[in-house]
């Protein structure tokens, strides 16, 4: 379980790893190695070249601009967590980031590396559909951004191309008095979860439900929003019917099975997991 | 064969070397530098055993390339004690608890933890056993480890 | 018995300083001048003719020394066998390297000596293996049928064995019986996974003619032997070291292909070579247990006393026999338990299946039978609406029944007999300790929280100290230093701390005093094995033997030195002294100054030169382990996860010599149970024969949050059957934990369950099948 030759590459600026970039064949790009070093010391991954992006400074560290918080790519996960102010403007970022991996492996993650690798079952995807995040990605030929909706395009593949690097995701947090809640059922502490569920809920002064964002993660290849439940919430009364009926809409997505979890089961998971999130997320917004 | 010079700090030595860019730091540890107390129980990042300290934080050294350790600190199981050998409390609470019996696991979890209590020096159990969630042992049903991490908080706590 | 201070003591163990400083001395830490590492090349075929092996482009690749096949190690002998029995019906071992025909994923095929082991896996990738594939099966009751795939291609049939067991008249008790009850098990535990994966270095020395091994074993005397058989070499010649062992648990004790091919390449290259296993080839070549499949049925009175259990068992054995029919066995000739049980009638079919061999893991077979014993009680209560608790009362052997025969025979013919111990009362502490006279209302006060506990019992006992022997020398150097070798091995229980504590409570010296060489074959003649909880039995009454005689002789030399009677004498600090006269006295660094001899002068008359000892103790009969344990868990009755929330244990293994050692073993054999209830599954695709679960992403181990408040009490019933009074303790605490969890589970969903592992997802769905 040795990693396979390969030519390394560790620019200093992202302009360099995007030439590298441009003009390496079979070249993969290393974040923080979490899920790639895995897949290299397996040998899954056979590349020519490693571009490490460790080194390019400009793609680490949180910026918030007036009502925008921009994460760079290489970000760690652990700097997220540490971070104060998102704690304070995102605390549901918190609660989510509690559940990937390890601390250790927190140290070394960075939430470029999780978008870019997209497991089915990553948290940080989840969390980032709940704010409608934006992705930013770059070329030598030029910058686009991405809506975390249009992210997946399969089974760990996200809509990137090959000379392409994650640069930044931002997002809006919300400003109303609102709660929030992640849940998963995972195995064990820091598995992979079999679903997860986050979930945000604004109140206006009556505690009627005004804004809802509900996202899933580990039933499909992306994360999922259940669009129609989040509306229906919106100025209705917020009891046990209502809740029913979004775990209702979750229990109908389409879900994957595998080795770990038939889709049946997952399903029914999404649908205790929506109703438990809802119920924390609007117990927490009344405060 | 891809080559890189490298130079970085081990335990507070300073280390220059030649390595092949596709080693991991945990080899690069142990078979270059002769410091085997790093151990490799998957190298996947999964059991742990090879958690090491670089710039103080703990990371899995199965899953970095010697070569990302250039430029940094690297403190391993063997520079956990005092440089006169006193074992840290950490380490003589693994002893006084029982907190190890075959031992392979032993060195991801001390570094694990070393860097677990600098951050938390009052944890309670079930902080505790979050951290080493990633450390696994097949020994000890952790509970020695519990214990000893606890009895090592304290300790420092009283003494500083 | 006069116990000596340090038995019993919680003396901090003499293997932690070097582990914690991280001067532990692994097998992977040693590196020898011009070493070379291998890499293998295992077939990805779980059934397969080997057309060709096309070797050609690994050997051109910079950096490889050789890639060799069976025909270049020049041999073309299958394996020795480490167990032979005579049941076995198709004893079928490995080629060091496949000959023409592989039988697993994961079966050597080639390897490749290279400067690393980058390379080496480069080199490895390189090798083109020419397959034509045949028909293979992996599920073992597909395989037992007559018309199944032959796992072995010139096979009559996939049967290696059937063992039968049977004690008194089951099926005339059958007849008469008030109730019969029918249940179906299905038992599956997963692999070894000690946090060390195997490794050896193998280094042949052409001036000395010596061959030398370091291998990560719990068997370094065993494996010696089986190399000087196959190799056709003396055992003087070859040494085998098993150096510090990041821990074993049962199949580190087999022998294995890639220990005899790096014998043989050492010897054809003359250079010293390294294979380091990867958690990979863990998952694909190291010994396993996966499924058992049984049929039971339980004749019992109205009263609930059981008068005779039957049952029919399928056994998984995987692709060869590297280890006999031990796993098999012991899966059936510890009924009835700790249970005064008249009747059994057992049998096992050992079946070949097209996957990774199975030998014994912590246990060794005994938590298959012990989940079927304490299943069976639980399916009697159930089905008379008796107490749990209750019917297994009225079925342990009672303290006054002891020593209590079995009717069953061990090997040597000799009846089976248990030595010691109170099992009702080790019940009844446990209950005590779990308050189960108040569970029914703490179940239903929960329920009405919303929470769904549930409470299961299970008792056990283990055959323990398992013969034939083990031995110990106990020396005393003209420095005064003590020195215990033994041939017994370890792998991280903490034998060197038993062994200097047994030895310095004899001779006055403290344990931290003793040095304690083990697992080299150089340093003591013969051993056996670290298996079987057998070490403190067999090596610790050893040294405790070999420590008195060397007391008895420091004694008398002392006395004539001293001109005093040997009775007015004590040992202690390191010296022998007149009592009351402590300034008169004689160090045991004199003493053994003059038994270790001058030229031209005569030994003490009546005195063997040396202040040493040698001493075996030989076991004709295992002494019996026992206890209860009681498992608390916690359902969540919408997602099925299930927390195991508190567990008990009372156990009495004996004079406990280091009681948080044995804490310890206990401790971390429920782990390896809850593990093995809740998380670990070795999964095969069954028209394949691949194996799924080849990662720890895939194939779970508990980890710390997982665990549950453990709650342990000892109770110390010493065994007459050896000096010291000790029973094995290694296994004890996962022989009964899979019965206990599981019935726990059951409690909780009041549904049956008569399997694990559990995911969540099978308990919700044994909750709704009721």
């Amino acid at each position: 379980m040795k990693p396979p030759p390969f030519i390394y590459h560790d620019p200093r600026t992202l302009a360099a790893a995007l030439r590298l970039l441009g003009t390496l064949d079979n070249a993969k790009l290393l974040a923080g190695g979490q899920s790639l070093a895995p897949m290299l010391n397996f040998r899954y991954v056979l590349p020519d070249h490693v571009v490490d992006l460790n080194r390019v400074d400009e793609l680490a560290g949180v910026r918030i601009d007036g009502r925008r918080i921009r994460a760079g790519a290489m970000t760690r996960q652990r700097a997220l967590e540490k971070d104060a102010s998102l704690a304070r403007l995102c605390p549901i970022l918190r609660e989510a980031l509690a559940e990937v991996g390890h601390f250790q492996t927190r140290n070394r993650g960075t939430i470029g590396g999780s978008l870019a690798h997209l497991d089915p079952a990553a948290e940080l995807p989840g969390v980032m559909a709940l704010y409608d995040a934006e992705i930013e990605v770059a070329s030598a030929k030029g910058r686009r951004t991405v809506p975390i909706r249009d992210w997946s395009r399969g089974y760990m593949t996200p809509n990137l191309e090959p000379d392409e690097i994650v640069t930044a995701v931002s997002w809006e947090p919300w400003q109303d008095r609102h709660g929030h809640a992640f849940l998963e059922l995972a195995r064990r502490r820091g598995d992979f979860a079999i679903v997860g569920v986050g979930c945000l809920l604004a109140l206006d002064a009556r505690d009627v439900v005004k804004r809802a964002a509900i996202s899933l993660v580990g039933v499909a290849y992306g994360p999922v929003r259940l669009a129609a439940a989040e509306e229906r919430l919106i100025g209705a009364a917020f009891d046990a019917p209502a809740v029913e009926a979004a775990a209702a809409e979750a229990r109908r997505l389409e879900a994957k099975s595998d080795l770990y979890a038939s889709g049946a089961y997952r399903q029914r998971i999404a649908g205790v997991l929506v109703a438990r999130a809802l119920q924390k997320a609007y117990e927490r917004a009344r405060g | 064969m891809d080559k890189r010079a490298i130079s970085l700090t081990v335990n507070g030595r300073p280390v220059t070397r030649e390595i092949e860019t596709r080693r991991h730091l945990a080899d690069f540890l142990r078979h270059d530098l002769g410091l085997t107390g790093t151990h490799l129980g998957c190298e996947h990042g999964v059991c742990g055993a090879c958690t090491v300290l670089v710039d103080g934080e703990a990371v899995r050294s199965c899953l970095m390339l010697a070569v990302q350790a250039d430029g940094r600190e690297v403190v391993t199981t063997e520079g956990l004690a005092a440089p006169d050998g006193t074992l840290s409390a950490l380490q003589q609470a693994f002893r006084d608890k029982h907190g190890l019996q075959c031992g392979f696991c032993t060195p991801g979890m001390l570094t694990t933890l070393t860097a677990f209590l600098r951050e938390n020096p009052d944890p309670s159990e079930a902080e505790v056993r979050d951290a080493i969630s990633g450390n696994l042992c097949r020994c000890t049903g952790y509970a020695g480890i519990v214990e000893a991490a606890l009895a090592a908080a304290k300790r420092m706590r009283e003494q500083s | 018995m006069d116990r000596p201070r340090s038995i019993g003591a919680a003396v901090k163990r003499l293997e932690d300083p070097a582990i914690l400083a991280g001067r532990g001395r692994y097998v992977d830490d040693l590196s020898l001048p011009g070493m070379l590492e291998v890499a293998f090349v295992r077939s990805s075929e779980a059934h397969a003719l080997i057309r060709n092996v096309d070797t050609e482009s690994a050997r051109a690749l910079p950096g490889v020394h050789a890639v060799l096949t069976l025909k270049d190690l020049g041999v073309d002998r299958r394996m020795v066998q480490a167990n032979p029995h005579a049941l076995l019906r198709q004893d079928i071992t490995q080629y060091p390297l496949a000959r023409d025909e592989v039988c697993y994923v994961g079966e050597t095929i080639a390897m490749v000596l290279a400067e690393s082991r980058y390379v080496a896996e480069d080199a490895a990738a390189l090798v083109q293996v020419d397959y034509e594939p045949l028909p293979l099966v992996v599920d073992v009751r597909e395989a037992a049928r007559a018309d199944a795939p032959r796992v072995h291609r010139d096979s009559p049939d996939n049967l290696a064995a059937r063992i039968p067991w049977k004690i008194g008249d089951a099926e005339a008790a059958f007849r008469s019986a008030p109730h019969v009850f029918r249940e179906s098990y299905v038992q599956h535990r997963g692999g070894c996974h000690s946090m060390e994966c195997r490794g050896v270095v193998a280094s042949y020395d052409a001036f000395s003619e010596q061959l030398t091994l370091w291998s990560s074993t719990q068997s370094p005397y065993l494996i010696r032997r089986f190399l000087a058989e196959y190799l056709e070499r003396d055992e003087s010649r070859i040494r085998v070291v098993a150096p510090d062992v990041g821990g074993g648990f049962g199949p580190k004790a087999a022998h294995y292909p890639e220990e005899l091919a790096l014998a043989l390449a050492a010897l054809r290259t003359g250079r010293p070579l390294k294979w380091i296993e990867d958690r990979r080839e863990h998952f694909l070549a190291t010994t396993q247990q996966r499924d058992q499949l049984w049929d039971v049925e339980v004749a019992c009175d109205a009263s609930g006393k059981v008068l005779a259990i039957r049952g029919r068992a399928l056994h998984d054995h995987g692709a060869y026999v590297p280890y006999g029919l031990l796993l098999a066995l012991g899966s059936v000739v510890n009924f009835p338990g700790p249970y005064a049980i008249p009747a059994i009638d057992v049998a096992i079919d050992v079946v070949f299946t097209n996957a990774v061999p199975t030998t014994p893991i912590r246990g060794a077979g005994r938590p298959y039978a012990n989940f079927i014993l304490e299943r069976t009680m639980d399916c009697v209560a159930r089905n008379l609406g008796l107490d749990r608790a209750e019917v297994r009362r009225r079925n342990l052997v009672r303290p006054e029944q002891m020593p209590y025969a079995t009717g069953g025979k061990l090997p040597n013919g000799k009846p089976v007999m248990f030595d010691s111990g109170d099992y009702p009362a080790a019940l009844e502490l446990v209950l005590r300790n779990a308050d189960f006279a108040c569970w029914g209302e703490r179940k239903r006060q929960a329920a009405e929280r919303g929470r769904r506990l549930g409470f299961g019992i299970s008792c056990y006992n283990e055959d323990t100290g398992l013969a034939p022997f083990e031995g110990a020398t106990v020396r005393v150097f003209p420095s005064g230093k003590v020195v215990v070798t033994s041939g017994a091995g370890a792998q991280g229980q903490g034998v060197r701390t038993i062994l200097a504590q047994i030895a310095a409570g004899q001779l006055g010296v403290k344990p931290e005093d003793v040095s304690v060489e083990i697992g080299d074959t150089a340093r003591f003649p013969m051993g056996m094995s670290t298996v079987g909880s057998r070490t403190t039995v067999t090596a610790g009454s050893s040294a405790h033997l070999a420590a008195v005689e060397v007391r008895d002789k420091a004694m008398r030399l002392a006395a004539e030195l001293l001109e005093c009677s040997s009775a007015d004498l004590e040992l202690a600090d390191g010296a022998v002294r007149i009592k009351g006269v402590p300034e008169r006295k004689v160090t045991l660094g004199e003493l053994a100054r003059r038994l270790a001899g001058q030229v031209n002068v005569p030994s003490p008359a009546g005195f063997s030169p040396g202040l040493e000892a040698t001493a075996y103790h030989a076991v004709e009969r295992p002494v019996y382990a026992n206890g209860a344990n009681v498992a608390v868990v916690e359902v969540d009755p919408e997602t099925g996860r299930v927390a195991v929330v508190d567990y008990y244990v009372a156990h009495d293994c004996g004079t406990l010599v280091n009681p948080p050692l044995v804490d310890g073993q206990i401790v971390g054999g429920v782990a390896h149970g809850i593990s093995n209830v809740l998380f670990e599954r070795m999964v095969y695709d069954r028209e394949t024969g691949q194996p799924q679960t080849t990662n720890y992403g895939e194939y779970l181990l508990v980890s710390a949050p997982e665990m549950p408040r453990m709650h342990l009490s000892h109770m110390e019933t010493p065994s007459p059957w050896n000096p010291l009074g000790v029973k094995g303790a290694g296994e004890g605490g996962t022989i009964p934990c899979l019965a206990a969890v599981v019935s726990a589970i059951e409690d909780a969903l009041g549904a049956k369950v008569n399997e694990y592992p559990l995911s969540p997802e099978r308990v919700l769905e044994l909750a709704e099948k009721g």
